[in-house]
């Protein structure tokens, strides 16, 4: 089992959520974050003088997969989040070692789905 | 005639309630905008309000009150105030009609802030609302209300419905087209950030139309106390009737039931003098029906009049001015409507509310391309990204 954790552009969540739900991953947990990357924010340039903005609201999404479908969460979270502008964001995967649902006390790969 | 107190205590009153319009604006506008552009939002209105009081003090009430020039636009003798002072204008001091009015003229500036929602840059907002307030509002509150070619017909504007409404309305559609769409329109949902903020401004704005059309009587007097209760009428069957359209296509949601009182209190507005409490209700009914209908109309069309100001202003204006026009009453303000079998009445209203939309439109759309091709009415891609509240004012609404 694997996490993917997706930091995404907010106004890009109801596409990925879309094309997830497509690719047939319907899980997900949602939340707002804020952060930066190497670019330390964006700067504007105002009448001369520069103002950082230096983290940018964000939404993070974390979704729980068997190790053969990684790719196509990645696939998924991907092709529909790029704008191919700075600020797209970043993708993450990471190993995950139980998963228990809380109602039934069930473990493995069956509470994931998929 | 002679200064009558209880006329110049109402009037007193019924500014300090239109003031409170305003910032009623800004709130309704500011819960439906995102959160990054909260503070922006509401920041218009206020910042509408200040630059008609100063230019409304300078040059605009004489432009519209002063003595008549061909029909068209006042005269500058009361530029500066120059001779309105404490005497009887009317039964009230020519300074209280003064400074009712100037609250009129603040509040449609505010209205228009629709159009420009979340991509405005504050400093051309500043120049264009001047030259838009100077330009737009002053001739056609003259027109109507100042002794110009509008009056001279008979089109009859009670508080505003041409002068307030159907010129922000067709204003903020004209606008919305030379600024354009904002980023991501169309591609990602932009939901409100606040409800309950927009709901406040609703609850202000329902307030404050108490001294809007209940003033405009300029007395205190069986007029206004007309113009109250058809008011409230008005306002009760615009929010049901939007709340049961919408019903039959889904949720009936809040938002969509304060537009709707939003809409008969629009509706009502040039006709408050002139109506029964009975005719106010089918008034306020059809408003709340047509200007969701319109709004969908503008969904559809995929024109991005982000907050409907032309929706609600605009076509419920239109629709108060024609209606005005149908169920005025003899009984109440001395004019017949067609359902009384006047014909001429509802042909000079046409042409008022008429002339008015193509006004307003085409001196705005000229007026905003001027800006725009020379300092530019949109903040740059990355200053819309970031939202305007820290981009415009180096502020957040929100930690």
């Amino acid at each position: 089992m694997k996490k993917v954790e997706a930091i995404i552009r907010p106004e890009r969540l109801d596409l990925v959520k879309e094309s997830l739900e497509e690719s047939g991953f319907i899980s997900m947990t949602i939340t707002e974050v804020k952060g930066r990357g190497e670019q330390k924010g964006i700067s504007l340039q105002f009448r001369g003088r520069t103002m950082e903005v230096d983290v940018l609201p964000k939404v993070k999404i974390e979704i729980v997969v068997r190790d053969d479908a990684v790719d196509a969460v990645i696939e998924a979270i991907t092709s529909a989040a790029r704008t191919g502008k700075i600020g797209d964001g970043k993708i993450f995967v990471i190993p995950v070692e139980r998963a228990i649902r809380i109602r039934t006390g069930e473990e493995g790969d069956q509470v994931i789905v998929k | 005639m002679n200064l009558d107190s209880g006329d110049t205590a109402w009037i007193l009153v019924a500014t300090a309630l239109v003031m409170l319009m305003t910032p009623g604006v800004g709130l309704f506008y500011g819960g439906m905008v995102r959160r990054k552009n909260a503070v922006s939002m509401i920041s218009l209105s206020f910042i509408a309000f200040a630059l008609v009081s100063i230019q409304w003090v300078l040059f605009g009430y004489t432009l519209s009150f002063g003595s008549d020039i061909a029909g068209f636009i006042g005269s500058m003798e009361y530029f500066g105030l120059e001779g309105v002072g404490m005497e009887a204008n009317g039964t009230i001091p020519h300074l209280v009609f003064m400074i009712f009015q100037l609250t009129f003229a603040a509040v449609t500036l505010a209205i228009l802030t629709s159009a420009i929602a979340e991509r405005v840059r504050l400093s051309s907002f500043i120049i264009f609302g001047l030259l838009w307030t100077t330009m737009v509002y002053d001739p056609l509150a003259h027109w109507v209300w100042g002794g110009g070619w509008a009056a001279s017909i008979g089109a009859l504007d009670f508080a505003g419905g041409t002068v307030v409404h159907i010129s922000s309305g067709f204003s903020a559609l004209a606008l919305a087209l030379v600024i354009g769409k904002r980023a991501g329109f169309g591609e990602y949902s932009m939901e409100p950030h606040n409800i309950p903020m927009t709901l406040l401004g609703a609850a202000l704005l329902w307030f404050g139309w108490f001294g809007f059309n209940g003033g405009s009587a300029l007395a205190a007097d069986g007029i206004a106390a007309n113009a109250l209760v058809v008011t409230n009428t008005a306002a009760a069957a615009g929010a049901l009737s939007w709340l049961l359209a919408e019903w039959l296509r889904g949720k009936p949601s809040s938002l969509g039931m304060v537009s709707g009182a939003v809409a008969g209190l629009v509706a009502i507005t040039p006709a408050a003098g002139f109506v029964d409490p009975l005719s106010s209700i089918v008034i306020g009914a059809v408003a709340g029906v047509i200007c969701y209908k319109a709004m969908l109309f503008r969904v559809r069309k995929g024109l991005d009049e982000s907050l409907d100001s032309w929706a609600v202003h605009g076509v419920g204006g239109v629709w108060g001015a024609l209606a005005t026009g149908i169920f005025a009453s003899e009984a109440i303000g001395g004019y017949s409507g067609l359902i009384y079998g006047d014909v001429q009445q509802f042909i000079a209203q046409a042409i008022g509310a008429g002339a008015a939309v193509v006004y307003a439109f085409a001196v705005t759309f000229i007026l905003a391309k001027v800006i725009d091709t020379t300092i530019g009415l949109r903040v740059t891609e990355e200053e819309e990204y970031i939202g305007l509240d820290v981009s415009q004012h180096g502020e957040k609404a929100y930690a």
